[in-house]
């Protein structure tokens, strides 16, 4: 698999943004491996037709979360997607979307026995290709 | 690398230039390795600062300093040469002022770009005026690019080209280019900043990123246009059943339930940024 990274106009979302996010998907969908070289800065931005401010803060912000690594001279590196800031990363997106789960739940009425149910039944229900 | 192969290729320290009704009073530092682009409506002096940073117009106070001119390549409405050489007697009277004139780049670049070597300057049509300019630019090794207006009067598939070169030429980091424009979307994605002009002043400059971020493009109803609004508002738009204002970021948290917020685009900032708040 490739590197995928489109970017919008329109999206709302800010560019270097929406380009952070698409290689952070990439990464944990294993469309590029650990080891891989990221484009390089001034490349990536010369695609995208963008600033080299705006891929440059996406990259930082790769590097803070624990997904590439800058090897100076060299370029950007992915890293092992098992690496810890991924890992607290993640854990810390499951928390955010358990705890809408949650609030949602009590909007709705349902226990904390029934909402236990409803996880164990979405974790037993093989996911759909 | 020596400090002159690091400091910004262009800069305006001070500069202020007077004329009848009219008084250019700026300063203005391009990083190298960067875009810059420079905004504003007409007449509130981006041409006259981009002659300035040229030496075109000598100003009456403060210091310019610019990368040497065989460095240098400049794209403006009319290419500034002799209209009645053809591109290819362009090309070969430029090749003895710049040491690095690559004879066999500037035959490839206007070829590739449907530009006749036979056809006289001023027979060329504005996209092919910009296109030469860039071949000339291209063609010496300039590492800074001062473009004005570069965007204006071209057709779409133009634009699309001269967005790929641009791009293309700043994957060297020692490369940089300054730009005034009316600037549209894909022109604002290119700029790493901004610097937006009224009256002949920068009343804003800062990283594109940062200054969409510092605003809101905020729209409401007529209820929904409090004092406290009108006080935040620049370039109030108020009708009959609402109304529209660009609105500082963190007073945007404030407003009434209800008003829309989105992204400004740099055009929002340029047009309603110097109207300033409402004090009617």
């Amino acid at each position: 698999m490739a590197l995928r990274v489109v970017v919008s106009n329109t999206s709302g979302a800010p560019i270097y943004d929406q380009i952070s996010t698409q290689v952070q998907t990439a990464i944990l969908q294993g469309d590029v491996e650990a080891g891989d070289l990221l484009p390089s800065i001034r490349a990536l931005a010369r695609d995208l037709r963008v600033s080299v401010i705006t891929t440059t803060r996406a990259y930082q912000e790769l590097v803070a979360a624990g997904f590439v690594a800058n090897v100076p001279g060299k370029g950007y590196y992915v890293l092992p997607r098992d690496s810890e800031l991924v890992r607290e990363q993640l854990l810390r997106d499951v928390e955010g979307h358990l705890g809408a789960a949650w609030a949602t739940a009590r909007l709705a009425g349902i226990d904390r026995s029934e909402l236990h149910a409803l996880l164990d039944t979405l974790i037993d229900t093989p996911e759909e290709s | 690398m020596t400090a002159q192969s690091t400091a910004s290729p262009l800069a305006l320290d001070g500069v202020v230039k007077h004329y009848p009704g009219f008084t250019l009073q700026l300063s203005l530092d391009v990083p190298r390795g960067f875009v810059m682009g420079l905004v504003g409506a007409n007449g509130s002096g981006k041409t006259t600062t981009i002659k300035t940073a040229l030496g075109l117009v000598r100003p009456d106070a403060g210091q310019t300093r610019l990368v040497d001119k065989t460095r240098l390549g400049v794209v403006l409405d009319t290419p500034a040469y002799n209209p009645t050489w053809t591109v290819t007697q362009t090309g070969r009277l430029l090749s003895g002022f710049y040491p690095s004139w690559d004879a066999q780049r500037f035959a490839a670049l206007t070829q590739g770009w449907g530009v006749p070597g036979n056809r006289k300057v001023k027979e060329l049509s504005r996209g092919m005026g910009m296109k030469l300019q860039l071949a000339v630019a291209l063609s010496h090794s300039a590492e800074l690019l001062i473009l004005d207006e570069p965007t204006s009067g071209l057709d779409p598939a133009a634009r699309d080209e001269l967005l790929d070169v641009l791009s293309e030429f700043m994957t060297a980091d020692d490369h940089s280019i300054l730009f005034s424009s009316h600037i549209t979307a894909d022109m604002a994605r290119l700029a790493d900043y901004v610097t937006i002009l009224d009256a002949g002043r920068v009343i804003a400059s800062d990283t594109t990123d940062d200054l969409l971020a510092a605003y809101s493009l905020a729209a409401g109803g007529p209820d929904e246009l409090t004092p406290q609004v009108r006080a935040v508002a620049h370039g109030l738009r108020s009708h009959n059943t609402g109304w529209d204002a660009l609105i500082p970021a963190d007073a945007a948290l404030a407003l009434p339930t209800g008003v829309q917020l989105e992204t400004p685009t740099i055009d929002d900032l340029a047009v309603r940024l110097p109207k300033g708040p409402d004090h009617d």
